[in-house]
């Protein structure tokens, strides 16, 4: 249900930016088409090779490592291992999410999980090679995960000094 | 065993993908696909060693369904980069969004991040776009990072349901400074980075 009203929204507004994109001139529309659906072509090799792969990755890797590094009152420890797994974890986000839940019920620390989860956010390695870099100069992807870096600690300092959630 | 869909890998690709500019440039296949290709092989030959050939058309046909269900969202995505690119005034967005745009241009690149509709399917070709039309790395890092902490489109359909609304709301509360301080941060590291501005 969610995903069609997200998917109403996504085509809505390509409709609307399609009808401006028009109104400058039809050549303007159909140039604008025509990039659109080479950045598309061009793409899907790379999206295939990674949503078809991302299930072998997931399959391989045992989802209790992941877990495990999140341990109980592990402490700043605690957070650096979590940031690592995060960024190791592999697949979308119901395995993010669920790995998540898995160890707030094995009794991992919010604070810890919170840095998973920003950290797997931010920078799931996967995520950058399969949808990043196809999509946006290599080098601006790496900055931006090398500037991210902080985050997942600030996140979690920020979780322990409110004491939520 | 996965097919790899490589030509040759001439050197010739990783030269390109070492100097890329903010263009729409399309990028041969370089080293990252071939690092992924090949870690995808090597995890296809374990699970078949564990589960067998079943196991690896199993996965198999569960990615392929994914994949199938996100292609539209994909082209969908692609066209709204393009549009965006061709619609949106250069001078505008460089004033908006642009290295000299200072805390309102991070603002507003944090909030268009938290709004646009979709996934990475869609957040990374508008993202690419508005490099291209002079948006600054700043602001772009604001916007992929407040679209992957606080949009709202993962939040509701995945983190709600599977970790409940009390951890989902207090995480996103917690993550509301954080587009906007590493959009500041890169900005910070950009400019000592690259003093001349970018690199040919």
């Amino acid at each position: 249900m969610s995903a069609l009203i997200v998917d109403i929204i996504l085509w809505g507004s390509v409709a609307v930016l399609g009808f401006m994109s028009f109104q400058r001139g039809r050549p303007v529309l159909v140039s604008s088409m025509r990039e659109g659906t080479l950045d598309f072509i061009n793409i899907v090799p790379r999206i295939a090779l990674g949503v078809i792969g991302a299930g072998y990755i997931a399959a391989v890797i045992p989802s209790e490592v992941i877990t495990g590094w999140l341990g109980p009152d592990s402490g700043w420890l605690g957070v650096l291992m979590a940031t690592v797994a995060g960024a190791a974890t592999p697949g979308g986000p119901v395995i993010g999410f669920s790995l998540g839940a898995v160890a707030m019920k094995a009794g991992a620390g919010p604070p810890q999980v919170i840095a998973y989860v920003t950290a797997w956010a931010l920078f799931a390695f996967q995520r950058l090679i399969l949808w990043e870099i196809p999509f946006m100069p290599e080098r601006f992807v790496w900055f931006r995960a090398a500037v991210s870096l902080p985050f997942p600690f600030l996140a979690a300092a920020i979780a322990m000094a409110i004491g939520k959630p | 065993m996965a097919e790899l869909p490589l030509k040759d890998p001439a050197p010739a690709d990783d030269a390109a993908d070492t100097a890329p500019r903010p263009g729409r440039i399309r990028k041969p296949i370089g080293w990252s696909m071939i690092f992924l290709a090949v870690l995808v092989a090597v995890c296809v030959v374990l699970v078949w060693r564990r589960d067998g050939a079943d196991g690896v058309l199993q996965i198999l046909f569960s990615d392929l369904e994914l994949f199938g269900g996100i292609l539209p969202r994909v082209l969908a995505g692609c066209l709204l980069g393009a549009f965006i690119a061709e619609i949106l005034p250069h001078e505008k967005v460089s004033r908006a969004l642009g290295p000299n745009s200072g805390l309102k241009g991070l603002l507003i690149g944090t909030a268009f991040g938290a709004i646009l509709p979709g996934g990475p399917f869609t957040v990374y070709p508008v993202a690419a776009a508005l490099l291209t039309v002079g948006a600054d790395f700043g602001a772009a890092i604001a916007m992929v990072v407040s679209w992957t902490l606080i949009g709202y489109g993962r939040a509701i359909v995945w983190e709600l349901p599977i970790m409940g609304t009390d951890f989902t709301l207090w995480r996103i509360v917690i993550s509301l400074p954080l587009p906007i301080l590493a959009g500041a941060l890169g900005r910070f590291v950009y400019i000592r980075l690259y003093p001349k501005g970018a690199p040919p």
